[in-house]
């Protein structure tokens, strides 16, 4: 009966961290779609560029001049309504640094909550959980390093130090895990060294705010460009496979990827999950057998029982209730552990890719999953049920 | 108050039991003699509602058992007959406290707890409400077995064969107890047996 017990429990525990887990993959990934159409970057991966530039849990595919992207941060662009460049490749601690423009924080509908955005070259603003995590508050100084992997080694110790100016509201969203400031300071960040040569241009550049990257040099180059459309016309969705024929760049749609990226993983999550039913269905055979067998044990008492006043129906009703409430007590222990899996899992998801889950977060669906529960429970209790039902007293008492 | 007529009874077509009519009155004591295979246990099991005659009847206390449907009986023997069996079987994930409370409820009384313990210090047995029966002694358990069979101040007490397995003074002792216990709550007792010894003791007799 433990054994059933224990297999009943997995099998539950298994579809519910299925659930939760899914939910909340599902639910990080739609969070931060963010209502961006399309992305442009670098040729490589669609998938990684989208990975990258909107979760920001891949590197970047590469760097596209300013050259290369201009047409598309021009704001008299037809077809475009808003376009972000994104500078990416350093990060503090573990965060990502991200130089972009105040068009982002609308994007993510991102507030400042304390102090204001970046302004100046090498001013930042931080995300909540930056700011909550790492401790940091207005008036910081901090050197970004190199990737995005905490390494002291690939601190940039030579470039000049960032400044936290603001602090975002927190929002639920990936803009609560960047760093955010603007193009030009990544670029300082790399060309520190030559700091000291190029002394008027770069310190002149700190005081004022930032050009236009229009009016930037061709030659420097930023990661990536995230695209609202004005209006979801043919020439707007044209526009990615056009960029991806004529250019030395790539043009990716987010929801095109994300539901291929989603229909795949659909593939294992389904598998894993009729696994769990597998499971759930041979530990409902199991407490069957188990059930059937303890009758032959027990036969002796249920004709006792009728002896005792009890009524064949009174039986049925005892043995049902047997298996439901393993049923129950499974389901229980299932999701105990499936709760308990998904916190410890949401534990290390978080350090590796610093999104929010939470083993807290129950589910209508799992109560879907009790129902189930419970159906297997009487499925595997019913034969037994109508055996002891049946019980012959007479001749069962007379065998002794 | 325990009456039968013309009790039939056959495990297969070719060789039917026929049982003498029996007539006990209200608080008497009947010992029921024969000899193994002559029906015994199948004329205790038919007193007892557990099967059904093929033809004859069964009344106890004005009610006839073969004209109450098959839940319907099984209350009124919860109630009204209680039955020591040969061999003492209970609920094993049960204490004997419960055991006894258990027989109460399903005959549909209120568990009384008070008269459990009462019933038990009765028969000697007031210091093992909470212990499991398995854990008792053969002698021990055959009383719980009879505590059962009063708990609901039946009617009629059946008892199979509750001496075969006990040395002399044993078996007087159990008998003057079934005597004793049925006495007291004014029952008629009827003790099937195959054991001489027991003749001397009962003056209502039935041969089979």
């Amino acid at each position: 009966m433990t054994l059933s017990l224990v297999l009943f429990a997995l099998g539950v525990g298994l579809i519910s961290l299925l659930l939760v887990l899914n939910k909340q993959l599902q639910d990080n990934f739609d969070k931060n779609l963010a209502g961006i159409d399309l992305i442009i970057g670098a040729k490589g991966s669609p998938l990684q560029m989208i990975l990258c530039s909107m979760y920001h849990i891949d590197n970047p595919t590469g760097n596209v001049s300013i050259k290369e992207i201009k047409p598309f941060l021009n704001p008299k662009h037809p077809l475009i309504e808003k376009a972000v460049p994104m500078s990416m490749g350093d990060s503090h601690k573990g965060y990502r640094i991200v130089g972009t423009n105040h068009d982002l924080l609308e994007f993510y509908n991102a507030k400042v909550g304390e102090g204001s955005a970046w302004s100046k070259t090498m001013e930042v603003t931080i995300g909540a959980v930056v700011a909550n995590e790492l401790n940091m508050k207005i008036g910081d100084t901090f050197k970004s390093s190199h990737g995005l992997v905490r390494d002291d080694n690939l601190v940039h110790d030579d470039s000049e130090d960032l400044k936290v100016v603001g602090v975002l509201q927190p929002t639920g969203s990936v803009i609560d895990q960047l760093i955010l400031t603007n193009t030009q300071s990544i670029w300082a960040v790399h060309e520190g060294h030559a700091h000291d040569m190029e002394n008027d241009s770069l310190a002149h550049n700190h005081s004022d705010a930032p050009k236009s990257l229009l009016e930037e040099d061709e030659t420097k180059e930023i990661t990536s460009v995230l695209i609202k459309f004005k209006g979801h016309n043919y020439q707007a969705l044209n526009m990615g496979r056009s960029i991806n024929e004529n250019t030395d760049m790539q043009a990716a749609t987010p929801a095109i990827e994300l539901n291929r990226l989603h229909s795949q993983m659909d593939i294992g999550t389904k598998a894993l999950n009729m696994l769990a039913w597998i499971i759930v269905f041979v530990s409902g055979l199991s407490v069957f057998i188990s059930l059937f067998s303890s009758l032959k044990d027990r036969k002796y008492e249920l004709a006792l029982m009728r002896v005792m006043g009890a009524t064949p129906e009174k039986l049925f009703i005892l043995i049902l209730l047997e298996g439901l409430m393993l049923a129950v007590l499974g389901y229980i222990i299932g999701m105990a552990m499936g709760h308990i899996g998904m916190e410890i899992l949401a534990g290390h998801m978080r350090d590796t890719y610093r999104y929010s889950f939470s083993g807290k977060e129950f589910l209508t669906e799992e109560f879907y999953v009790l129902i189930g529960a419970l159906g297997v429970g009487l499925l595997a209790a019913i034969i037994p049920a109508f055996q002891a039902r049946n019980t012959d007293i007479s001749e069962t008492l007379s065998k002794g | 108050m325990l009456k039968t007529k013309d009790l039939q009874y056959s495990y297969d077509s070719s060789n039917a039991l026929r049982f003498p009519d029996i007539n006990c009155d209200k608080g008497a004591h009947w010992l029921l003699i024969g000899q193994s295979g002559c029906g015994k246990t199948t004329l205790l099991h038919l007193l007892g509602g557990l099967l059904t005659p093929n033809s004859g009847s069964v009344t106890i206390a004005n009610t006839n058992l073969n004209a109450l449907g098959s839940s319907k009986l099984d209350q009124f023997r919860g109630k009204n007959i209680g039955i020591i069996f040969q061999k003492s079987h209970f609920v094993k994930a049960l204490t004997v406290g419960e055991n006894l409370g258990l027989a109460q409820q399903l005959a549909g009384e209120k568990i009384d707890k008070a008269r459990t313990q009462a019933l038990l210090d009765r028969l000697n047995l007031g210091h093992k409400f909470n212990s499991k029966p398995s854990s008792l002694s053969q002698g021990e358990q055959q009383r719980v077995a009879i505590a059962r069979a009063l708990i609901n101040k039946p009617a009629v007490i059946l008892a199979d064969e509750p001496t075969s397995a006990l040395d002399d003074t044993n078996t007087d002792e159990v008998i003057k107890l079934l005597e004793e216990a049925a006495a007291e709550v004014n029952a008629t007792l009827l003790v099937v047996t195959h054991d001489n010894r027991l003749k001397e003791r009962f003056k209502n007799q039935i041969q089979l």
